[in-house]
């Protein structure tokens, strides 16, 4: 099975992140490293290239930097990488980088593309069904589970009541949350040969894309206004001597919560 | 005055009305609605038409029918915005939507102006940000608890839509819908209660504790990711960074350390309460009120002091 995988690159949430000048995302002041629920998504294609076989290409969109993230993806396991870098997709929306993902997954014919259900940066959820629109192709999104069977595929999809069985044969794209699976580290012999494993850089030219349809110029929404918000300030802590319990129900209470 | 649409997926829920109040400071409310809904309390809340969609080709399959059903009544009564959920299907559908139309679209919305202008917590809830759709018009997604539902009576005439989908909208059988725990608590997204136990709790049994404060105080239940890492309680019901973004009027974290992850899902709650045996944990530091000390000890007593009270 040909398997492509969307990575990302993204700043790391456990520290301050915040929006350049131009309202962009601030990639520069920033620890950037693979989103976290993308690992989720190569763990599954290697495990599923382990029992049926078949090749496992990671896909990046993202500026020259974003090739740590590809050797870190490569490292578990990966057999090659492409990376879409063009200097005009700065400031691209969703809907242009969807349009830039599909056209560069029109020319690796996959039968299945994994990604990660969110970024941790947007958090938006929205590429996998614009590709799935784009290109044609089923969606089975938000997986816990993914089953092979030849081409057919079934998910359980996590709901906010439970879960739903989803079914498609490919070519198909499947996201996942970090239920699924439990992600490998790479080990040294991984991270020697990801150095050596092919990495094909695409322009926005080499798919057909002119610079205008992407970045600021071809944005279908724009930031007008950012602003940080106050910290939170902690109010009073009490210590528990015996009333900790009554001193909380107290506090609701003059809060109206009980 | 333009018509807005509003999208409701799956039955009319809390949510719902707080769209509809959002959407009368936009236009003329028309509700589009799949399946079963209660049209009365679409009414209630300001609903002037309603747009009625059923059937195995929109139940039977994963969101592309919806999709198509909405992009075609777009494209035939050219509202002035299309607000749905920030749910995982009310984003999903807006993703279809803004391709099918080749429109922008904005998500996770807590404010929506009268011209379409959207505001946006970002980046765990610590910066906030203004943005509007320049291609097309306005489709945003809203999470919930996002404002106070305030009815406004109309009386909605029901339209009947013809459902014509494609056979790409049929790629995705859906076989089986399972329900796997919900008892009568509200549901986590919408709920203006959220009681959450994290590693603290230390397993999946003494989560009856933090079930047992969420019942009392009529509130849903959360958990961090440590708790549901550990398996003490289900994914559906994380709270954070890789799970559920809450914003209720109360938060209460029992034996939750607070870490950035976890304060990506829940620092926007109105007010914040913490039991902690760690004085030091950063939790404090954004609880309006934090008792430090055993919750073993701790909730019981508080549960007691409320049933007293009642």
């Amino acid at each position: 099975m040909n398997i492509v995988v969307l990575v990302k690159q993204v700043p790391d949430s456990g520290a301050e992140r915040t929006l350049s000048a131009d309202f962009s995302v601030d990639r520069a002041s920033s620890s950037n490293v693979i989103n976290e629920m993308d690992e989720y998504a190569i763990e599954e294609a290697l495990k599923i290239k382990e029992a049926h076989g078949g090749e496992v290409t990671v896909l990046t969109v993202g500026p020259a930097g974003a090739t740590d993230s590809i050797r870190k993806a490569l490292s578990m396991g990966p057999d090659k990488a492409v990376h879409v870098q063009d200097d005009a997709l700065h400031g691209s929306c969703a809907v242009a980088t969807s349009k830039v993902l599909a056209a560069a997954l029109r020319t690796l014919n996959a039968d299945l593309i994994l990604s990660g259900a969110e970024s941790t940066d947007g958090r938006v959820q929205v590429v996998p069904h614009m590709l799935a629109e784009l290109l044609g192709v089923a969606a089975l999104t938000g997986a816990r589970k993914l089953t092979v069977d030849g081409s057919q595929l079934t998910v359980e999809r996590q709901t906010d009541e439970g879960y739903e069985v989803v079914t498609a044969a490919t070519p198909a794209i499947v996201s996942v949350w970090d239920t699924i699976n439990e992600p490998r580290y790479p080990s040294f012999k991984g991270i020697m040969a990801a150095k050596k494993k092919p990495v094909q850089a695409l322009s926005l030219g080499d798919l057909g894309i002119s610079g205008d349809e992407v970045g600021f110029a071809g944005a279908t929404s724009q930031v007008l206004e950012f602003t940080k918000r106050p910290a939170r300030t902690g109010g009073a802590k009490v210590v528990d001597e015996g009333n900790g319990g009554e001193q909380l129900v107290s506090y609701l209470a003059t809060e109206k919560f009980v | 005055m333009a018509e807005v649409l509003v999208v409701v997926e799956n039955g009319v829920k809390k949510v719902t009305l707080e769209l509809l109040t959002i959407a009368r400071g936009l236009g003329s409310v028309s509700a589009v609605v799949f399946g079963d809904a209660d049209t009365a309390k679409l009414g209630e809340y300001g609903a002037e038409k309603i747009y009625a969609a059923s059937g195995e080709d929109v139940d039977g399959y994963l969101v592309a029918p919806k999709a198509t059903v909405i992009a075609e009544l777009v494209k035939s009564v050219q509202p002035a915005a299309v607000l749905l959920a920030s749910t995982q299907e009310g984003k999903e559908i807006a993703a279809r939507l803004a391709i099918k139309l080749d429109n922008g679209l904005l998500t996770d919305a807590v404010e929506v102006a009268a011209d379409g202008t959207a505001t946006q917590a970002v980046f765990a809830g610590s910066a906030i940000v203004k943005s509007k759709v320049t291609k097309g018009l306005p489709i945003v997604t809203v999470r919930p608890n996002s404002v106070t539902p305030v009815p406004a009576a109309a009386s909605p005439a029901v339209e009947q839509l013809t459902v014509a989908v494609s056979g790409t909208d049929k790629l995705t059988k859906v076989v089986e819908r399972v329900v796997e725990q919900k008892g009568s608590r509200p549901e986590l997204t919408e709920a203006g209660i959220v009681v959450s136990g994290g590693r603290g709790v230390g397993n999946a049994d003494n989560f009856k504790l933090v079930e047992e404060l969420a019942d009392l105080l009529g509130g849903a239940v959360g958990a961090s990711r440590a708790a549901v890492d550990s398996g003490y309680y289900p994914h559906q019901f994380q709270v954070g960074q890789t799970g559920k973004t809450v914003s209720p009027q109360l938060y209460v974290a029992l034996g939750i350390s607070g870490a950035i992850q976890h304060r990506a899902g829940m620092q926007t709650s109105k007010t914040i309460v913490a039991v902690n045996k760690d004085a030091e944990a950063p939790i404090f530091e954004l609880a309006d009120f934090g008792v430090v000390g055993d919750l073993f000890k701790v909730i019981p007593q508080a549960a007691e002091e409320i049933r007293k009270r009642k």
